[in-house]
């Protein structure tokens, strides 16, 4: 390959500086709007499997609305669409007023965007689950929500972590487009990097490695909890 | 903002959008394909009783998932060539990274659909003497098919959008081609406008037809 | 095989008392072989670099490098003997450029990249065919006629460039508090500036007059007069193979020499096809003079 490789780049100041910033912002975006994917998407998902058609069908809408549109659109259509949208003095306290907009937008795209999956995976949960449960448990009456609380969710969480996992670590690499709205998170600093030093090579391994080593972290700490929560004999197969 | 929407740019830029959407459709359709094949296979040796077969499947999805897609795409391009000595086509590049990629995501949805499948199931299977392929096929994989149904719907309609992606490689799909539209005449809000719009009614009537499909023949 | 042997024989004749790169000298060029044994020279091009590279109505690369580029096509056919060298465009990004330079993905990129010395340390360049440099753009009645003036406001930069550099670099030794904000192109930067959420943008001025030609209101907008860094743009090739890199230094030398550029130029940018309306500067056409060398 035609190309001079210069792996010390990556330890020069202040391009070793900018990484771990930029690392730190991965982090923050993903572990903020993961909050409110969360949150946000368990209600939505247990809207779904209500009884109440009303609440079914605004969860369906949301998911609908949320999972349909490119996240790289969302990103777009909160940053210059939505502030549009706003009475003219609060459309510009969006834009200019609060402290770091493009951070804010950045986590509440990525969070309801998200919720929409996490939403999906919680209901798949919950409808996994046989319909004699949730019968048996009205019929020792208990309330909707004690259904819920006591026999639905604590069934449902524990089947959908391996997929729940999966949208965890979704919401890293997703963090990735935040660049597209100026947050310099660690892939914005790897091309900033690149284009300072024409490094380009040696800026994306560390980016790969740095994202290999977070969602190992994630993955592991998963993996703890799912072994550590698996109910003995409710699944066919047991968890591996 | 909305005062001056400038329609006529969309609509001149409809041809080229459609070169970019027929690309997404062939896309997603063979990663799709070639993706639930290999995940499958990948979930029966993740969940079978062989340390090493489950234990090589655990280490590819963990692997795959842990990487940014774009990240793995921006290597297959261009390692590659470096390895084979010639340049690859952007396509197969960008088809192999795309299935086995996807591969991993449906294995560990299969996993959770064959977990979700009790016990007494496949038990029952066991004691009227099938093997357990026959256990698999018969009795394991259709439900775990049926429950995972939106997963794997969710997933599929999250390829469709990522295939955008291909960027990297220099190939245009249709948010490519739009973003492309959008750059060059400097129309972004009335691109990423029609984007969303047909983002959304394509997948939704995607989602939508499924849906019936799945009412069709749930159990 | 007779009939190239042939070709080759009748085009060493005619090339005979050109100074250029002939025939003979493809085999001491990795680059020009290689374009040889695959009947296919890959050139790299940009999308949406109006008016130097991009796809047009027909989808099409297209533009002011896109034409010097086939020039120098042209003359790889004659060298090569393959005068039904089929051209294959490669779209490249600013992140891309150089990685598909060095893996030999492309041959040549013809786009708008700032020479600078740091990156010749990956890829060679063909004499300087542009001269800009960063210049801000404001709305008018804004107030902003020099970096001075955006102490205290917000500032819209293109993530990852040159310009962001020199920019960060100025406003430090003037002590100049400024709010950045990345953005990730051009157009979105606009987007910003139009929705008020910068006070000002900079990036090379040839850029800022493309995006103001497009525009929904033109005349809404002003550029400041000084330039604040200098950037040459030129051909960028792959490194260390001179004797490619000489017969697209001969093609260009000889286009100045002759004044063909300059009509290649008023093709794009005076006023061109996007209406950009940049009549050639001083400082370019005496580039293109001191550039013209003799055979």
């Amino acid at each position: 390959m035609n190309y001079n490789w210069n792996w010390g780049i990556l330890v020069t100041d202040p391009y070793l500086a900018w990484i771990f910033s930029g690392l730190g912002w991965t982090l923050l975006v993903a572990l903020s709007a993961w909050l409110i994917a969360f949150s946000l998407g368990s209600v939505i998902g247990i809207m779904r499997t209500a009884d109440n058609p009303m609440l079914r069908t605004i969860g369906a809408i949301y998911v609908e609305i949320f999972r349909n549109i490119p996240l790289l659109v969302q990103m777009f259509l909160w940053y210059f669409i939505f502030p549009e949208l706003l009475p003219q003095e609060a459309g510009m306290w969006v834009k200019r007023g609060i402290p770091m907009p493009e951070f804010w937008t950045a986590v509440i795209c990525l969070g309801t965007y998200t919720a929409s999956r996490v939403a999906e995976q919680v209901r798949a949960g919950i409808n996994a689950i046989s319909q004699g449960q949730r019968q048996a448990a009205k019929a020792i009456g208990l309330s909707p929500a004690q259904v819920y609380r006591y026999v639905l969710l604590p069934i449902s969480y524990r089947t959908i972590i391996p997929p729940m996992t999966s949208e965890f670590l979704g919401i890293f690499k997703n963090s990735s487009l935040a660049l597209t709205i100026g947050v310099l998170e660690l892939t914005a600093q790897t091309r900033q990097i690149e284009e300072y030093t024409f490094q380009g090579f040696e800026a994306f391994t560390a980016a790969t490695i740095l994202y290999i080593f977070v969602t190992f972290m994630v993955m592991f700490i998963m993996m703890k909890v799912e072994k550590k929560v698996s109910i003995p004999g409710m699944t066919s197969l047991g968890a591996k | 903002m909305f005062e001056n929407f400038d329609y006529q740019v969309v609509i001149d830029s409809i041809p080229f959008l459609w070169e970019g959407m027929k690309l997404t459709f062939l896309l997603t359709f063979l990663a799709i394909a070639g993706g639930l094949f290999l995940g499958v296979l990948l979930a029966l040796a993740r969940l079978s009783n062989i340390k090493v077969l489950s234990f090589a499947a655990a280490s590819y999805v963990n692997f795959f998932r842990s990487m940014p897609l774009i990240l793995v795409i921006f290597w297959f391009y261009f390692l590659v060539p470096y390895i084979v000595g010639r340049p690859v086509g952007g396509f197969y590049s960008v088809l192999v990274a795309f299935t086995l990629f996807e591969a991993a995501y449906y294995c560990e949805i299969m996993r959770a659909g064959i977990q979700s499948v009790k016990q007494g199931q496949l038990q029952a299977g066991q004691a009227l003497g099938l093997s357990y392929m026959q256990n698999m096929r018969y009795v394991v994989l259709p439900q775990a098919f049926r429950n995972m149904t939106p997963i794997l719907l969710t997933q599929a309609v999250i390829l469709f959008q990522d295939t955008s992606l291909v960027y990297v490689v220099g190939l245009h799909d249709f948010l490519v081609n739009a973003e492309i539209v959008a750059s060059r005449d400097n129309r972004l809000i009335e691109m990423f406008t029609t984007v969303a719009v047909v983002y959304f009614v394509l997948c939704l009537s995607f989602s939508l037809s499924i849906r019936s499909l799945q009412r069709k023949f749930s159990v | 095989m007779k009939s190239k042997k042939l070709a080759l024989l009748a085009f060493t004749i005619t090339s005979f008392f050109s100074t250029g790169v002939m025939a003979d000298d493809v085999d001491s060029s990795f680059v020009l072989k290689r374009i040889q044994e695959r009947g296919v020279i890959n050139m790299g091009h940009r999308e949406s670099s109006v008016p130097f590279s991009y796809i047009g109505k027909e989808g099409k690369p297209m533009g002011y490098s896109i034409d010097l580029c086939h020039k120098i096509i042209n003359q790889i056919k004659e060298v090569t003997g393959k005068k039904d060298l089929k051209i294959n465009y490669v779209p490249v990004t600013s992140q891309t450029r150089i990685a598909l330079m060095s893996n030999g993905t492309i041959d040549i990129e013809c786009g708008s990249t700032t020479n600078n010395l740091t990156r010749q340390n990956q890829v060679d360049y063909l004499p300087i065919t542009f001269i800009t440099g960063a210049k801000l753009v404001s709305k008018k009645g804004s107030g902003i006629s020099k970096i001075e003036d955006l102490d205290g406001k917000i500032m819209g930069l293109p993530l990852g460039s040159n310009t962001e550099k020199i920019i960060r670099g100025i406003a430090k030794k003037k002590g100049l508090k400024i709010k950045y904000i990345m953005t990730k192109d051009h157009p979105q930067a606009w987007l910003t500036l139009e929705s008020g959420r910068i006070d000002a943008y900079a990036a090379d001025g040839v850029l800022l007059y493309g995006l103001i030609s497009k525009a929904k209101k033109p005349d809404d907008f002003q550029v400041t007069d000084k330039f604040l860094s200098y950037d040459p743009y030129g051909i960028m090739v792959p490194h260390d193979d001179s004797t490619y890199r000489r017969l697209g230094n001969v093609v260009l030398a000889d286009m100045m020499r002759s004044g063909e550029i300059l009509k290649v130029y008023d093709k794009w940018f005076n006023p061109g096809p996007t209406g950009i309306n940049m009549p050639i500067s001083n400082r370019l056409k005496m580039a293109f003079e001191l550039q013209a060398l003799p055979h």
